[in-house]
């Protein structure tokens, strides 16, 4: 077990010393260039702090979905396929409902102000 | 090859095909990868300067590959634009040997913006942006019309062969994207069909490749995916959600409605719009970028270009897929 500080708090205290301390001092395509490290580094540390939790939401809704146990991967690769053969579409029980639930989980680590997003959360 | 000698190059250049040129000043690289170059300069002249773009392969970069046209393509299609009152850069001259600039051409400079956060909301582009969509249809109507026996050799697409490419993409990802998936099955059930028209297609008709001024669209820019096919191809691309920059409500580029892009068209070209087909497309189109999103993460891994740019956009493939859900899978009605 490695010890303490998480991850997720290394990360978050990296962006903000980027964020509060040194992106004042830089300009032009640099200061681009920092901000879309830190973004990245944000993306980061809201998917070390939230995809356990979503990860293990997912694994349940395909197990239930599919009526089969397997990997995250395995199962999504099963579900994948399983919508190109047509044997699974929105006709069927729950499908909608976890395609949005999974995608929701992505857009919170991803892009959590695309617009699009929002307005489903809000 | 650094600015200094891409400016020795054009220096020669000009003056061999602009009377009363003297040289050239202001030599910046504006954009491109290795493949393609942007390089913005002026043209000193007696007169004043007049200020030019270069577009070009660098020696040894010719080959055009999979979907682009090509340069040489893409500067007779402007050119045809240009002559046809389609708003497009007048092109000065088509790169010769003796230029040993490599292949590409060069054109006006037209001044204007083309980063959409600053069309949308800046005040200076206000009074243009209620405008905006009805223009585009007009234009859009202007670039289908052109007469096919003056187009150069170009690819010709259907939505069939789309969706077969889209599929082989995401085949070659080895990382499961069920809802590409929904979108490739709903593509594939609500395919209309071949197309009755076949047009010269713009293929990249959005925001980035719009210059626009005050005064609304000043010039129709980057035309290397251009095409043969469904001309509502070009109505479809423009609504994608990707190209609306947080303006949801405003489908055609975030500043305006289907309703007025279609009666722009429709009075411009006298013909009526499908609108079926234009969702259709803008379906396809929204599966295109999410697809591009990934791919530009997977040259991130493979290199040259290992730039963090890249690298992040893969993460941007999933505002297409919450984008898709909202089209063919909405929670609420």
């Amino acid at each position: 077990m490695q010890d303490e500080p998480r991850p997720n708090e290394l990360v978050k205290a990296v962006a903000d010393f980027l964020r509060d301390d040194i992106a004042p001092q830089i300009s032009g395509h640099a200061g681009f260039k920092l901000r879309v490290a830190i973004n990245a580094l944000d993306l980061v540390t809201r998917q070390l702090t939230h995809a356990g939790d979503s990860d293990a939401e997912e694994l349940q809704s395909l197990q239930l979905l599919l009526g089969v146990h397997g990997t995250l991967q395995g199962l999504n690769q099963d579900l994948a396929e399983r919508i190109r053969q047509g044997d699974v579409d929105l006709a069927t029980p729950g499908l909608r409902e976890h395609l949005w639930q999974n995608t929701l989980a992505k857009l919170k680590v991803d892009q959590p102000n695309y617009a699009a997003y929002k307005r489903e959360t809000e | 090859m650094s600015a200094s000698s891409v400016a020795e190059l054009l220096s020669r250049s000009v003056r061999a095909w602009c009377p009363g040129a003297t040289g050239v000043a202001d030599v910046q690289r504006l954009s491109g990868g290795a493949s393609q170059e942007t390089w913005s300069f002026d043209i000193t002249h007696p007169d004043g300067a007049i200020g030019a773009i270069l577009r070009r392969a660098p020696p040894g970069y010719g080959a055009a590959p999979g979907r682009a046209a090509g340069l040489d393509a893409e500067a007779v299609l402007m050119q045809l634009a240009h002559d046809t009152g389609v708003p497009s850069p007048k092109v000065l001259h088509v790169l010769q040997a003796a230029d040993d600039l490599g292949i590409g051409f060069i054109m006006q400079r037209v001044a204007g913006e083309t980063i959409p956060r600053k069309i949308l909301r800046d005040d200076a582009y206000a009074a243009a942006r209620p405008k905006l969509a009805r223009q585009c249809g007009e234009i859009l109507a202007g670039i289908h019309g052109l007469a096919a026996d003056g187009l150069p050799p170009l690819r010709r697409m259907d939505a069939a062969t789309e969706v077969a490419d889209l599929q082989q993409e995401i085949d070659q990802f080895g990382w499961p994207r069920p809802v590409f998936e929904l979108a490739l099955r709903w593509l594939r059930d609500n395919d209309p069909g071949p197309s009755e028209r076949v047009t010269l297609v713009h293929g990249d008709f959005r925001h980035g490749n719009l210059m626009i001024g005050a005064d609304g669209v000043r010039a129709v820019l980057d035309w290397e995916l251009a095409h043969l096919g469904d001309p509502m191809e070009d109505l479809g691309w423009i609504c994608v959600n990707s190209w609306r920059f947080g303006g949801i409500d405003k489908p055609v580029g975030g500043f305006g409605t289907y309703d007025e892009l279609f009666a722009g068209y429709e009075a411009a070209s006298g013909i009526k719009v499908d609108a079926d087909r234009v969702k259709f497309w803008e379906v396809m189109g929204t599966l295109r970028w999410g697809v591009m999103c990934v791919g530009m993460m997977q040259r991130f891994r493979l290199g040259p270009d290992h730039s963090m740019e890249r690298a992040v956009i893969g993460r941007r493939s999933s505002e297409t897929e919450i984008d898709l859900l909202r089209l063919l899978a909405p929670r609420r009605s």
